[in-house]
């Protein structure tokens, strides 16, 4: 039975790529280029959040 | 892992459509996370086996592909979104009994739950007062996406914990992206449709919890 579930949730997720496809396509070759300040924005935030995640996993090991 | 995202682009909205937009999806997605939270508590008090995690998950995904986007034209996308979200209480449930049965258990539920508020209000917060256009991480998230639910297929066959913790960690900065990506795209009018809003982001919630709890879970000490 868990087998059958892998197999069935292994097709949705095979169909999930195949459904993201044209959304993912389109904005890979038409989607707005970010500037190099707007990398560097996203970058900073995203380090808060792994810092912040690594802050919990300390908080739960203590 | 919103794979309905239009691939054409739409007309903008002025800045009162696009606040009330952004009213009834945080609206909308408050009345669906505390749905979820009681179909969580229902599926723990009915001491559902963890295999209904599983099922209820390709339950939700089927009727996300398949249904929403249709649905959500109408006001029957509603219920729609509110059967997804149920789903995904129901079969959280299940997960988190197997948690709670950990020695440190409660603090693990309890420090991944604040953190997935925390991390969610911070990135809202941000792109709601700074108003910047985060579009440009469109291309991005949808390619590193795609190569993460390579990854979840791969990990359901072959059980490695390293993999588990690295897509984990893949997971949690993705949607932090998606929460940023979505949140500008409804204040920049890019969305318009805000029960596919409201589904985009419950489910970066929805992901950056689960994806706490097995961090959380696999380096606890215990």
């Amino acid at each position: 039975m868990e087998m059958f579930l892998k197999i069935t949730l292994g097709v949705v997720l095979v169909m999930m790529i195949w459904r993201m496809w044209p959304a993912a396509k389109h904005w890979m070759e038409n989607g707005p280029k970010g500037t190099g300040s707007d990398w560097k924005t996203f970058i900073l935030i995203i380090a808060a959040v792994v810092g912040f995640v690594v802050l919990m996993v300390m908080s739960v090991r203590n | 892992m919103n794979p309905n995202y239009a691939a054409v682009s739409r007309p903008r909205l002025s800045a009162l459509e696009a606040n009330k937009v952004l009213k009834n999806t945080y609206l909308l997605l408050s009345a669906t996370l505390a749905f979820s939270a009681v179909m969580a508590m229902v599926s723990m008090a009915l001491n559902m086996p963890p295999m209904a995690y599983m099922i209820s998950l390709i339950a939700a995904m089927v009727l996300g592909m398949f249904v929403l986007p249709k649905a959500a034209r109408s006001s029957a996308g509603i219920g729609v979104v509110f059967l997804i979200t149920g789903l995904l209480g129901f079969g959280l449930g299940s997960i988190l009994e197997i948690y709670l049965a950990m020695p440190n258990g409660t603090q693990i539920v309890a420090t991944a739950l604040g953190g997935t508020g925390i991390i969610f209000l911070g990135l809202s917060g941000y792109a709601l007062t700074s108003k910047k256009d985060f579009s440009f991480l469109g291309g991005f998230l949808f390619a590193g996406m795609m190569v993460v639910v390579l990854a979840i297929i791969a990990s359901l066959f072959v059980q490695i914990p390293a993999l588990s913790l690295t897509i984990s960690a893949a997971v949690i900065m993705l949607m932090s992206g998606f929460i940023l990506f979505d949140t500008s795209r409804i204040i920049n009018g890019g969305e318009t449709n805000y029960i596919m809003a409201t589904y985009g982001i419950f489910l970066s919630i929805f992901n950056i919890f689960i994806s706490l709890l097995q961090i959380l879970g696999i380096t606890s000490n215990d």
